[in-house]
């Protein structure tokens, strides 16, 4: 039977006795159970290890939890054991026997360790692990401790102790105040000072109120406030209650991506057992506020992620966007007062509360206070999410946590804020995230999703993807959203298929203004940024392949040309069985040669052409030699 | 949002004193004094929509100017609109060109279309070899949608699809039960096409349609 909590004294003896309930000396095994690691098999992991301890019989000296997110997705399935925090990687079901043997007897299974890519070194503890060492996981980091399943887990951790402080230690305006002395800037993309936002709610008109979690994330690439709301929910519910509380509003929706079942399930077992503890409900821990949250899931629309179209969707309409000039805080849901934030400015508001303002603004820049998590991926060595403090420049979040480029290669770019944001060459690594900084380089913050890009990406392709992204995304309703974008996708596909007229720049700059001059909505307006900020500082590149038919990174299909060269070719054979269209030419110990009739750029030869021959070459903007004369034999040198 | 007869506001649209209502938007206070603005998707039985963009107007507050749909922006003491300059020419011009190739009739613009496109200067056959769209004759502007749906009451037309592929389509089931007694968006469609491709009877472009990609 769950322990009703109806005061700051009750909550705080629930807390100590869930701590007296439990073996502190006993070591506890976590399995991520992350979505990440639940692709790799985590449930599996979790089921091996639980009949493990039970075929052990160390049911009395291990604990077992699955928790959420811990970030390091590519390395999953992660399992830590506490206290120590030994962190395996890349476990599967395979490895429980020994993996729990050895927890018992409290030594290493080295083989299951993280490895540095750098040093070689073998590292034990997931806090020394690089990737983890440099970020600063204030908001995320209870997602490893806390099985999102049990609030119990939360409340150990001091969870809904901010909320007992604000509603039973603060008035309203007393809550309202340390947000907006904290410069908390909205998570979810245009960084709106929260407290600017709460404090027209709170001013507006009417009896009735609302407050709403934004969990549409969409931006491709991005899912931190997915791991947030999967690992630990209650975090983001007791921001939500407490921002309700300060507004004046005594109900709130939670609108949830139709792709993210996992942080369904979780959010709605985290409102039962809320509802259970008598954190959600009326007379909250003896207050007398009350406050109810519905759910609502998505239908899978990318666009439902603004805040008036998200409204409308919670409202049974059509998840489309509408003119905003009275502020959905003053006139949202129903022409009420709604105030709006994503997840993880929510999961952010029971730290501010509980440390204070000046604890958070210790942290951060002078414009962006605190920390914001990044999903770090594309060709990265450490991809996953990161926590960082505002102010880290992108060259150590890319090198320092993310490991620098896979396979040694030159960094090209990376991509911020999404279809929103913009593309950022080398020159501007030393740049330090914050939502201004940013902004002043063409791109943005967005949600926090980071992709970023090596040697071999064409950006006029990466921005014809994301074009192509907003094509199908957008509502469609103004008409330079929607006829922007169908121009703009048909003048960069003509670039990247070799039909690009010099003219092409002045129109899509032309296109460009008028879409961020007189588009509906924020999608719009900011929907050419990607080609913008590619053509700012990649311009050589649009000129190559208008100019000279030449794609750079040897990417675009149309102007690029697999090609053996016969020096080098070996006639190993590999390419040639693998080439599906039958395009390359040769026999055992016959030097090969593309068929460039029959080829289809598919690049299958330059793939599987080992590393040691490097045979098969990528030409663009030149014509490809001649092949070779048929019949030429392969001229082996012979070593020493 | 008419017959609110909220507080006097007092403001300037073209240099002019433009008296409106509480509650009014700048495309309303500047129609009743006589002051043109351009719109394709607004109609006073409709509530403001703002798809169309052709309504922008420079709005200055505070000393920051800004771009705004005229037909969704309220009026606001102090305001100083401009509904002329060479940012809103240039916006209504790319707008009109942009919107072109899926809106011509056998090549050309009808009506009110035609009549702006001269006025803004619009080059209308600019994207058309670009795009090599089928022209659908519609412009999008949610005119029968809203019609239908906040005037009639009867939602037998409705949008489908999403992006660029955002279609107005008949529901059969509805339509045919109550469009032959209505007509009501035969006459609010600014390109003509309802009534050139339906009779209240017969839909040429139905839900159906557009589910089997004929759309």
């Amino acid at each position: 039977m769950p322990t009703m909590v109806s005061s700051l004294e009750e909550l705080e003896s629930l807390r100590k006795d869930i701590l007296s309930r439990r073996d502190h000396t006993r070591p506890i095994i976590t399995v991520c159970a992350g979505t990440g690691c639940q692709t790799y098999g985590a449930a599996d992991v979790y089921q091996a290890i639980v009949g493990e301890v039970k075929a052990q019989r160390l049911e009395t000296k291990l604990e077992i939890k699955a928790t959420g997110c811990h970030g390091f997705c590519e390395k999953g399935v992660v399992v830590v054991i506490h206290p120590e925090e030994i962190c395996y990687v890349k476990v599967t079901a395979a490895d429980a026997p020994e993996l729990v043997g050895a927890a018992a007897r409290k030594i290493l299974v080295e083989r299951l360790l993280y490895v540095d890519p750098v040093t070689g070194q073998k590292i034990a503890r997931e806090p020394d692990i690089p990737f983890y060492k440099n970020q600063t996981r204030i908001v995320f980091g209870n997602n490893k401790r806390i099985d999102p399943k049990n609030i119990e887990d939360y409340v150990a951790l001091g969870g809904y102790g901010a909320l007992g402080k604000a509603l039973r230690r603060m008035s309203p305006e007393q809550v309202l105040a340390e947000v907006k002395k904290a410069d908390l800037r909205g998570r979810g993309g245009g960084g709106f000072p929260a407290g600017k936002k709460w404090e027209e709610t709170r001013n507006a008109p009417g009896d009735i109120k609302y407050v709403i979690v934004n969990c549409d994330e969409g931006d491709p690439g991005a899912y931190m406030d997915r791991s947030l709301m999967e690992g630990n929910p209650h975090a983001v519910l007791e921001g939500l209650l407490i921002g309700a509380y300060a507004v004046g509003a005594r109900e709130g929706f939670v609108y949830v991506r139709q792709e993210y079942p996992l942080a369904c399930e979780n959010l709605n077992v985290a409102i039962r057992q809320a509802h259970e503890h008598g954190f959600l409900g009326e007379n909250i821990l003896g207050s007398g506020f009350g406050f109810t949250v519905k759910v609502h899931r998505g239908a899978g629309a990318f666009v439902s992620g603004e805040s008036s179209a998200l409204m409308s969707a919670i409202e049974g309409k059509v998840g489309e966007p509408r003119m905003k000039y009275v502020h959905t805080a003053v006139s949202g849901i129903k022409g009420r007062p709604s105030n709006l934030n994503n997840v993880e400015t929510w999961a952010t508001v029971p730290l501010i509360i509980d440390k204070g303002a000046d604890w958070f603004c210790s942290i951060g820049t002078e414009g962006s206070k605190g920390t914001k998590i990044f999903s770090l991926v594309g060709k990265v060595n450490n991809t996953g999410l990161v926590e960082i403090p505002m102010g880290m420049t992108l060259r150590e979040i890319i090198y320092g946590i993310g490991g620098g480029i896979i396979k040694g290669k030159r960094f090209k770019g990376v991509q911020t804020g999404g279809p929103s944001g913009g593309i950022l060459p080398e020159q501007c690594l030393d740049t330090p995230v914050g939502f201004d900084e940013l902004a002043k380089l063409g791109s943005m913050m967005g949600s926090g999703g980071m992709v970023v890009m090596d040697e071999d990406t064409c950006m006029v392709d990466v921005a014809r993807y994301f074009v192509n992204f907003l094509c199908e995304e957008s509502c469609g309703k103004c008409i330079p959203c929607r006829e922007g974008l169908r121009v703009l996708r048909q003048i960069l596909t003509d670039i990247c298929e070799g039909r690009g007229k010099p003219e092409d720049i002045d129109v899509i700059r032309e296109i460009a203004e008028v879409m961020a001059d007189a588009s509906l909505c924020a999608l719009g307006t900011t929907a050419a940024n990607p080609v913008l900020t590619t053509l700012r500082y990649f311009g050589e590149e649009y000129e190559a392949h208008i100019r000279d038919k030449r794609c750079p990174a040897r990417f675009c299909k149309s102007l690029t040309s697999y090609y053996i060269d016969p020096e080098k070719c070996t006639a190993c054979l590999i390419c040639l069985r693998n080439c599906p269209a039958s395009a390359v030419v040769g026999d055992k110990g016959i030097v090969h040669w593309i068929d460039q009739e029959k080829c289809t750029k598919c690049g299958v030869c330059f793939e599987v052409c080992p590393d040691r021959f490097g045979a098969v070459v990528r030409i663009s903007g030149e014509p490809v030699p001649p092949p070779p004369m048929p019949g030429t034999r392969v001229v082996r040198k012979h070593e020493g | 949002m008419k017959g609110d007869m909220g507080d006097a506001i007092t403001f300037k649209i073209d240099g002019r004193e433009v008296n409106a209502r509480q509650g009014m938007t700048i495309l309303e206070a500047a129609g009743e004094a006589g002051i043109e603005i351009p719109a394709l998707c607004h109609h006073r039985k409709t509530r403001p929509y703002g798809a169309c963009r052709i309504c922008s107007v420079e709005a200055e507050k505070d000393g920051k100017v800004k771009v705004v749909a005229s037909c969704g922006y309220p009026a606001e003491p102090g305001l100083v609109i401009r509904t002329r300059s060479p940012r809103i020419d240039r916006i209504r011009r790319a707008v009109l060109e942009l919107v072109a190739p899926q809106a011509m009739l056998d090549g050309d613009f009808g009506g009110d279309l035609k009549k702006l496109a001269d006025e803004y200067g619009a080059d209308i056959h600019r994207f058309e070899a670009q795009l090599q769209v089928k022209s659908r004759r519609c412009i999008l502007c949610g005119l029968c949608v809203r019609y239908c749906d906040e005037v009639v009451g009867a939602h037998a037309i409705g949008f489908v699809g999403r992006g660029i592929d955002r279609r107005v389509a008949f529901f059969p089931e509805k339509a045919s039960k109550v469009c032959a007694n209505c007509l009501g968006c035969f006459k609010i469609c600014p390109t003509g096409k309802i009534g050139a491709e339906a009779d209240g009877t017969y839909f040429g472009f139905t839900v159906d349609d557009f589910l089997a990609g004929r759309l």
